[in-house]
């Protein structure tokens, strides 16, 4: 095996100069050796190299040995067998000239620079997705007028998998909401005799907050990185280059059909999110307090009306716009490698989940204000 | 095809057999690589050229057969040995099979990794060597295999493999999806470093150019074992039916064409 390293160097110095003889394997593995020992030659002196007792060359050595005779002018190579000869040639031709690094600068004008570069980029980020939102919509209304170019079983497609494939993940997640908030307001609301408000805390946080809003949460988790995963995908494939080739209007074809079925889609997840809340905290109410089951549907409905709801569900097509819109969008952003596909889909997963919770304060803020 | 291998034979395949399912691609292969020479290994889509690759170099586990590489059976091979043996052989995968998250110089430098005490700045000008020596220029070093071009990253892929300066190289369709500039630069760089480095040298290729440019000898697989195995002048005289279409064919005619204007 040539895994050790069995050079020997051996250095005689004579008035005329000095001279190293060495003997061996000079390989990658004697390499940091070679040099050292050599180092210690002072350089403006002649120096002979006799490599008669050579076994091995490798490109590493005749790296260390042409380095060498870069270095220091007054250096011959003596005893060279012809395969050692090629290989210094061959190694001496491609030394890489040294290249300055340029150093990255910290001064502050380029720290200004780089936060601007930044600010811009995002102001860029919010245009590039309203111009998609306008897109969807001009598709949208095409799509109306001429309804032949509108692809229904894409739609039902998507409809089954954004809706009906979500429903199990979100009923049980609002159940568990429904129950947590039911247990949690118990515990706070009987130091003061006044369980039976936990009703109310439940039917207000359930149906105006937390059941469309977790929901939406979710459904960006699961879906706009689906619709990032596969344009993306398709992108990186060329097939969206192809479709254009073929005629065909990738924003009707892929965008229309996925946003249109999250818009139908999040509003029913959303009711079922709220009915599956209420169920968990009236399960929770009926256990921990022993508020029955009637007792809970008097309090519900003198507690919250339909307006409750109502307040709740309008928000569904404003976040299912904005999971739809963002996932395309970087879905369409995606370039040709998986890295670019990986981090594009956890990008817009992110970008989803926090616009959605913007949105969500932004309405907080508006139905206080017309005292909603 | 019974020779005892002799001690220039760097690899020897006997009776090979792979087999995916009931779909066999190899049956009783045998096979040979000299020292010093570089062997095209050609064959139809779905001969398995691959295959044979990937089970030479341990990828692939094959059914039945013994393959033996600088004197080391490899089947029967423990864990010490066969690392060792890694060590001697580089691999360039079809596209170059880089690490995404390095530069290129830290992707040649990972097989420098494996040398113990070797400084940190002599495995960087290593690195820097041999990105030079196949033909990169120097601000490729930094750059990240993404931002690199098909032909780039061949040549980059081929730098990796011989880091070590490793005793067999292995090259998958060296000069698949580049120019025909770009392949014939190709085919000069394998030539030129592989005389001087004295590598012994399995190339698997499509490519009729690369054959004639390159390789020493020719073994073609087809019905599931090397059919023939010869210089390039053998090559002509079989008169089995697909090695004839395709040492004849009108593109192999072109290649040679082109070969004896250069030869000439």
């Amino acid at each position: 095996m040539e895994q050790r390293d069995d050079m020997q160097v051996e250095i005689t110095r004579t008035e005329t100069g000095d001279t190293a003889r060495i003997g061996g394997a000079i390989t990658v593995h004697a390499v940091t050796r070679l040099r050292a020992e050599l180092s210690r030659l002072p350089p403006d002196r002649p120096l002979t190299i006799d490599l008669a007792g050579l076994t091995r060359l490798d490109t590493a050595g005749a790296w260390a040995l042409a380095m060498l005779r870069d270095r220091r002018g007054a250096l011959a190579i003596r005893n060279a067998p012809p395969q050692a000869e090629a290989l210094l040639r061959t190694v001496t031709e491609a030394l890489p000239k040294p290249v300055a690094a340029t150093p990255r600068s910290r001064r502050l004008s380029d720290q200004v620079e780089r936060l601007g570069r930044a600010v811009a980029e995002a102001v860029g980020f919010v245009l590039a997705l309203s111009g998609y939102l306008g897109l969807f919509i001009a598709r949208l209304g095409r799509s109306l007028r001429r309804p032949s170019q509108f692809r229904f079983t894409a739609l039902v497609h998507h409809c089954e998998e954004v809706g009906v494939r979500a429903v199990p993940i979100v009923a049980l997640m609002a159940f568990l909401i429904g129950v947590v908030l039911a247990f949690q307001g118990a515990t706070q609301l009987r130091q003061f005799g006044a369980e039976v408000f936990v009703v109310d805390l439940i039917a207000i946080s359930v149906l105006r907050e937390l059941g469309i809003l977790l929901t939406s949460i979710i459904v960006a988790g699961r879906t706009a990185s689906a619709f990032t995963a596969a344009i993306g995908s398709m992108k990186m494939r060329e097939e969206i280059d192809a479709m254009r080739t073929l005629g065909l209007d990738p924003a009707m074809v892929l965008f229309v059909p996925r946003i249109l079925a999250l818009l139908l889609m999040l509003p029913i997840l959303g009711l079922i999110a709220d009915v599956m809340g209420l169920v968990g905290g009236a399960l929770m109410a009926w256990i921990d307090l022993g508020i029955s089951p009637a007792m809970f549907r008097t309090r519900l409905v003198e507690a919250a009306d339909a307006g409750q709801v109502l307040v709740g569900l309008v928000k569904a097509p404003v976040f299912a716009l904005i999971i739809g819109i963002v996932g395309c969008h970087a879905g369409m952003q995606v370039e040709s490698s998986a890295e670019s596909l990986g981090r594009m889909t956890s990008n817009a997963v992110v970008t989803a989940i926090f616009a959605v919770i913007v949105a969500d304060a932004l309405f907080s803020i508006f139905f206080a204000r017309i005292g909603l | 095809m019974s020779v005892p291998p002799d001690h220039d034979t760097v690899i020897s395949v006997r009776g090979l057999r792979n087999a995916f399912g009931s779909h066999v691609v190899h049956e009783d292969l045998d096979v040979d690589l000299r020292r010093g020479e570089i062997l095209g290994v050609v064959g139809g889509s779905g001969t398995g050229k691959s295959v044979l690759l990937r089970s030479i170099v341990g990828l692939q586990p094959p059914g039945a057969g013994s393959i033996t590489v600088l004197g080391t059976d490899l089947l029967t091979a423990d864990e010490t040995r066969r690392t060792a043996l890694e060590t001697r052989w580089g691999v360039m995968f079809q596209d170059g099979a880089l690490f995404s998250s390095l530069t290129l110089r830290e992707n040649v430098e990972v097989p420098l990794r494996a040398v113990p005490g070797l400084d940190p700045q002599i495995r960087r000008a290593l690195a820097e060597l041999k990105i030079s020596m196949v033909g990169l220029p120097p601000e490729a070093c930094s750059r990240y295999p993404s931002e690199l071009s098909g032909g780039m990253r061949k040549r980059a892929g081929l730098a990796r493999a011989l880091a070590l300066d490793p005793e067999i190289l292995f090259l998958d369709e060296p000069t698949a999806g580049l120019d025909p500039i770009g392949a014939a630069a190709f085919d000069r760089l394998i030539r030129n470093l592989c005389g001087s480095l004295g590598v012994s040298v399995f190339l698997v290729t499509h490519d009729l150019d690369t054959l004639h440019a390159v390789c020493d000898r020719v073994a073609v697989l087809a019905e599931r074992k090397v059919l023939v195995t010869g210089t390039m002048q053998q090559m002509l005289e079989v008169d089995h039916p697909w090695v004839h279409a395709y040492f004849h064919g009108p593109r192999a005619r072109a290649a040679r064409g082109v070969d004896n204007q250069i030869g000439a």
